[in-house]
């Protein structure tokens, strides 16, 4: 029984180019159903087992079967399962860029303001500056002005005062000159009238 | 027996009958359903995917775990395939295009493993799959763009006296599509398959025969070795053909006019 299965197995190929023509004629378990019962119920007919008809309706309705459960579990559940995943890491990462972004234009922002509070103290500070600086040059300028004023006055008073004094010096100058001359005669000559010395004096320093 | 034989993987055994529609009530007539190894391997798919997805992704952090983030790689893998393919209106096919991908990727996947059944290795699932993806493509197309779709046949900017030749080419290119797309797939599953069974098989049958087979049986050893990795390869990229060619397919159905 052995060999002879074998010998039908090896027998095979060589009948694998007419196969399908075979198989639509003839019955395909005839006359080789004593073989197949021994196989243990196996479809081993004496044409080549992928082109042997009988089992062909078995491995539709499997494949049916099995393709059919195998579409709706991808298609209902594994599927949108893992394009969900994909989606929501998608949008996860979306957001955590869009965040970053935000939060990115907000410190852009943050140091804008900085600059323009900083530009604006550095004006003011500048405004004060140059404004205390007016100030002061302005209060220097009238102290100088106001100091300059008096120290004229007080020189023209002292140059009036000094012309007048001069003047009086200048006044008393004759009366020494005649009391000196009435001196000097006095001790030379003897008494000399003040009237005739200062007549003398007088036409000395005329001349 | 079956140890060496590469065509034994394919086999569909019944693990239990389920009923069986019409037929006279003898055995063999009828249409006879059953819980095949096709069938275990379908649901260990599916479950594969589902429960992957669905419990990695149960957390829903922000900042994925490595499971979690494997499910959401594989979401925006076919989510921009479908996107740069069909466009944004496109996307609602992308539970269509997404099933398909994890179903033949994980399926494939499956299939490495040894004694393990390849549920893509039978020209009727990948051609189920490839008419699902046609004929989502013609009622859909219908559906939006009304006679509009048979634009699609026939190109703009095509000079008058071209279009009786190049619209039945089309239209041959366009029906061939569900056969091309899925030949391809079953095809490249089935060959990888068998390859490396035949290869590894090899091995058996060279070390079986003494010393000198013992050190033989080295290169078809590597073989296996380097046709392994190879068909971790094919089984991930023909999920994404796959996966690209449905999306290029659900364009046309979008935007007619080429």
């Amino acid at each position: 029984m052995v060999t002879q299965a074998f010998a039908q197995e090896a027998a095979t190929p060589a009948v694998t180019h007419d196969a399908p023509v075979d198989a639509t004629h003839a019955d395909p378990t005839a006359g080789t159903h004593a073989t197949t019962e021994a196989d243990g119920g196996a479809h081993a007919s004496d044409v080549f087992p992928p082109f042997d008809p009988s089992t062909f309706p078995s491995q539709l309705l499997w494949l049916a079967i099995t393709f059919g459960v195998l579409y709706v579990l991808m298609s209902k559940i594994a599927l949108p399962r893992i394009g969900g995943i994909l989606d929501d890491r998608k949008a996860r990462i979306d957001a955590d860029l869009a965040a970053a972004d935000a939060s990115r234009q907000k410190t852009d922002a943050a140091i804008a303001a900085y600059e323009a509070a900083l530009a604006a103290a550095k004006a003011k500070a500048q405004g004060i500056a140059n404004e205390s600086r007016d100030a002061i040059q302005a209060d220097i300028a009238a102290k100088r002005t106001a100091v300059e004023t008096d120290l004229s006055a007080k020189v023209a008073e002292a140059e009036a005062r000094i012309g007048k004094t001069k003047a009086e010096a200048l006044t008393h100058v004759d009366e020494i000159a005649t009391e000196t001359a009435q001196t000097v005669v006095s001790q030379l000559v003897g008494d000399v009238s003040a009237d005739s010395v200062r007549a003398a004096v007088a036409k000395v320093s005329k001349e | 027996m079956a140890g060496t034989d590469p065509i034994h993987q394919f086999v569909i055994e019944d693990m239990f009958p389920l009923f069986t529609v019409g037929g006279d009530g003898t055995e063999g007539s009828g249409v006879h359903f059953a819980f095949t190894n096709s069938s275990l391997f379908m649901v260990l798919t599916v479950a594969a995917i589902s429960l992957f997805l669905i419990l990695t992704t149960g957390g829903k952090k922000v900042i994925p775990g490595r499971m979690q983030l494997l499910s959401e790689l594989t979401y925006e893998f076919v989510a921009g395939m479908v996107r740069s393919s069909a466009g944004k209106e496109g996307m609602k096919f992308f539970p269509l295009v997404f099933s398909l991908f994890t179903f033949i990727f994980v399926a494939n996947m499956w299939g490495m493993v040894p004694y393990f059944f390849t549920v893509t290795s039978h020209i009727i699932v990948t051609f189920a799959l490839s008419m699902l993806v046609f004929l989502t493509v013609i009622v859909y197309g219908f559906y939006k763009n009304g006679p509009k779709f048979m634009k699609l046949f026939v190109p703009a900017g095509v000079p008058g006296y071209i279009l009786p030749i190049v619209t039945p080419i089309e239209i041959i290119s366009f029906l061939s599509r569900p056969i091309s797309l899925s030949v391809r797939l079953f095809g490249n599953i089935l060959a990888g398959h068998i390859t490396l069974k035949v290869f590894t098989g090899f091995i058996v049958t060279m070390s079986s025969l003494g010393f000198l087979g013992i050190l033989g049986s080295a290169l078809p050893l590597i073989m296996g070795v380097a046709l392994t990795g190879l068909e971790f390869l094919v089984g991930a990229v023909q999920a994404y053909v796959f996966a690209v060619l449905t999306c290029m397919y659900l364009n046309d159905a979008i935007h007619p006019s080429h």
